[in-house]
């Protein structure tokens, strides 16, 4: 096992999980929960493979996933802004709608051949740290340099910028916002549809770049889901979001290695001996998921913060809120 | 506190000779709710058509007309919309428990793997020796699924009374490690000959089925339908005397429904959580159960078709009344094997999240009045 692989192949990996993350941390810092991130990742992942597929550039490809998610969260968007309903089972049928979709419109696409995927790219100076360059920046897809850019950027943007503010207004207390004049539920349709772009161009990240292909519901395997999960233990910061999606990512790139090696250690590698035992390592990510949400809840109870206050909760102007 | 209006701006911006207002409702009519749900499935069987219209099938009605016939036309064909809905009914009352407490469990597909492997452990493991009587196999079996699901339902409960951990994602997290968990005995442990699957149970342990009796009663030949038909209905007047007549039933709707005055009135509502997460777990494992004794007679990764994900619409569609949700599988069973039917894998979920997506924004409908106002003299 090489280390300098897992941990490069882990960022990589971790990149997907960092776009819907980041993506859902917006969204909710404006008070909209979207647990539709599975399916729209899934509807991004398949639009995205199958433009690049038929019309042969994969930027496109990206394009089209970010808006054919965009547009599918905006329905989640109109279902809970203007009509008010239950957004946890909102997102849930978001997630049916898009896996249905997907599956739908993505049937055959699993036998496409060979397309030209996003390029790689190794940044010259920088590649040549020793260790940090072989793992943040040599030979990596381009679509992690911008998840790199992204996660500080909506850092920055959340809590110093006046747009980020009023985003986080209405997302804490949506009638003083609005009193503020600013418009709430421009807002959070504004954040719902980033949010939804953001997983659909998580979705195409994993069918153009990080692992190529359409695999139908295999292809995210659940990944939206840890995904709402980070945003939790991410206490709604994009950082800790970063940091969370890319130790997701070693932890899924560890799990595929440890199956290898003959030796463990100073042992005999039980996954290589036994490869029905790889069905536990399989469990990990998701038992894993569920340690990290523990924990995440623990400290939000301990530190008396948590979510932000309106969240899951629809404005109605001159109704008695939160 | 209720009793602002909602203007629509459209009058004044557009100039439109007439104002749509919606109103709060104080009472919903006994007629609307039926009328939601019966639109929400016509407007997503139409939507489903577009969308196969559009994925490459020509006649999307026709083919709707074409398996309502073969469905519906014959014994054999209500007999497989039966079977089908035989787990969807359990699963469908897992999903209506949790959900009158707004505990939001998304995990039945979980504890309907898990209550299947719990069944076959006490085939496999073996339990009980293959020669056991049927009369005493097919209670422990059912017994075994209900406990499997359960405690597959109590760790996400638990650690939302305990933690208030939230229960959507735990819940589903526990779906993907029962899947892998019951793979590892199905291809490693139980797995027959090297096959994906675990050798066929003993006939003792086979819930019975129709066509066993097609001997005395000829028109029973070829239909599948099997014994756990029963157990969804006897289930369903349960768990509807549990909640609309005992009073923890009272206790858990009253948590759902406004949690503060379930504290001031003393319920113990973490201890609540947690049993009622393994009431729902248990109903989903006793799916299971059902699944792999009448159906498969087997441990095997394909023994659902989304039936955990499917009891979460059935327990919306019927809003979480227990004896609604019998029939209400019913159709949802039809439409699951419509979905196998026309070939595409994910029209049946397709539809599903539409009939869930107009459900909901119909409730806005059951919340408010519309009421079209005249603004100007014509």
């Amino acid at each position: 096992m090489d280390w300098i692989i897992i941990l490069q192949a882990g960022i990589a990996a971790g990149t997907v999980l960092l776009f819907a993350t980041v993506g859902e941390v917006l969204a909710e810092r404006s008070g909209i929960l979207n647990l539709g991130l599975e399916g729209m990742m899934l509807i991004g992942a398949m639009s995205g493979y199958s433009v690049a597929v038929n019309y042969g550039n994969p930027w496109l490809g990206l394009l089209v996933a970010m808006v054919a998610a965009g547009l599918l969260s905006l329905l989640h968007g109109f279902v809970t802004i203007h009509l008010q309903a239950d957004q946890v089972v909102s997102g849930l049928s978001l997630t049916f709608l898009g896996t249905g979709l997907s599956l739908v419109f993505g049937e055959g696409l699993s036998k496409a051949g060979a397309i030209s995927l996003l390029p790689k790219v190794t940044i010259p100076v920088l590649s040549a740290i020793p260790y940090l360059g072989d793992i943040l920046f040599t030979d990596q897809s381009i679509m992690v340099y911008i998840g790199y850019l992204l996660a500080p950027a909506a850092w920055y943007y959340i809590n110093y910028t006046r747009p980020g503010m009023h985003m986080r207004a209405v997302g804490e207390y949506p009638a003083a916002a609005d009193t503020m004049g600013i418009n709430v539920k421009g807002m959070r349709y504004l954040y719902t549809c980033v949010g939804g772009m953001l997983a659909g161009l998580a979705g195409a990240t994993i069918s153009l770049a990080i692992s190529p292909g359409w695999f139908s519901h295999m292809t995210t395997s659940g990944q939206g889901w840890i995904a709402v999960g980070l945003t939790i233990f991410a206490q709604w910061n994009p950082l800790r979001a970063a940091a969370g999606s890319y130790a997701f990512g070693a932890l899924r790139r560890l799990i595929l290695d440890l199956q290898g090696p003959t030796k463990l250690l100073l042992w005999k590698n039980p996954f290589y001996y036994n490869p029905y035992w790889g069905f536990f390592l399989k469990m990990i990510p998701y038992a894993f998921t569920i340690v990290v949400l523990v924990i995440g809840s623990r400290e939000a109870m301990r530190k008396r913060m948590g979510a932000p206050a309106a969240l899951g909760v629809p404005y109605i102007r001159g109704q008695r809120g939160i | 506190m209720a009793t602002t209006t909602q203007k629509s701006s459209a009058g004044r911006r557009f100039a439109l000779p007439f104002r749509v207002q919606f109103e709060p409702r104080l009472e919903v009519p006994r007629w609307l709710p039926l009328t939601v749900s019966v639109g929400a499935i016509i407007i997503a069987l139409i939507l489903g058509a577009f969308a196969l219209r559009l994925s490459g099938l020509t006649h999307p009605f026709r083919a709707y007309a074409n398996i309502a016939k073969e469905l519906f036309g014959n014994w054999g064909g209500i007999s497989d919309v039966l079977v089908q809905a035989t787990p969807l009914i359990l699963v469908g009352l897992a999903c209506s428990v949790a959900f009158s407490m707004k505990l939001w469990n998304i995990g039945a597909e979980g504890q309907f793997f898990i209550g299947a492997f719990a069944a076959s452990a006490i085939v496999l493991a073996p339990v009980l020796p293959a020669e056991t009587p049927g009369w005493v196999f097919i209670p422990v079996m059912m017994i075994a699924g209900f406990v499997g699901g359960a405690l597959w339902g109590f760790v996400p409960g638990y650690l939302k009374a305990k933690f208030n951990v939230n229960e959507v994602i735990t819940t589903l997290m526990m779906n993907y490690i029962a899947i892998e968990w019951n793979n590892f005995f199905i291809f490693g442990v139980w797995s027959e000959g090297g096959f994906q699957m675990s050798p066929r149970f003993p006939r003792t342990a086979w819930l019975p089925r129709l066509a066993d009796y097609a001997k005395e009663i000829p028109q029973f030949g070829g239909l599948t339908l099997h014994l756990g038909l029963l157990f969804g209905p006897i289930a369903a007047v349960m768990v509807w005397w549990v909640l609309y007549r005992s009073k923890w039933g009272y206790e858990i709707r009253l948590a759902g429904d406004n949690p503060k005055a379930a504290r001031y009135a003393g319920t113990n509502i973490a201890r609540n959580m947690v049993l009622v997460m393994m009431l729902s777990g248990g109903l989903a494992g006793l799916a299971g159960m059902a699944q792999i004794g009448g159906v498969v007679r087997r441990l095997q990764g394909a023994i659902s078709s989304g039936y955990g994900f499917t009891g979460i619409i059935i327990a919306w569609l019927s809003k979480l009344n227990p004896l609604i949700v019998v029939a209400v599988s019913i159709l949802l069973g039809a439409l699951i094997l419509a979905g196998r039917e026309i070939g595409r894998s994910g029209i049946s979920m397709l539809v599903q999240g539409i009939i869930l997506f107009a459900l909901i924004a119909s409730e806005f409908l059951l919340r408010n009045r519309v009421r079209i106002k005249r603004t100007r003299e014509a």
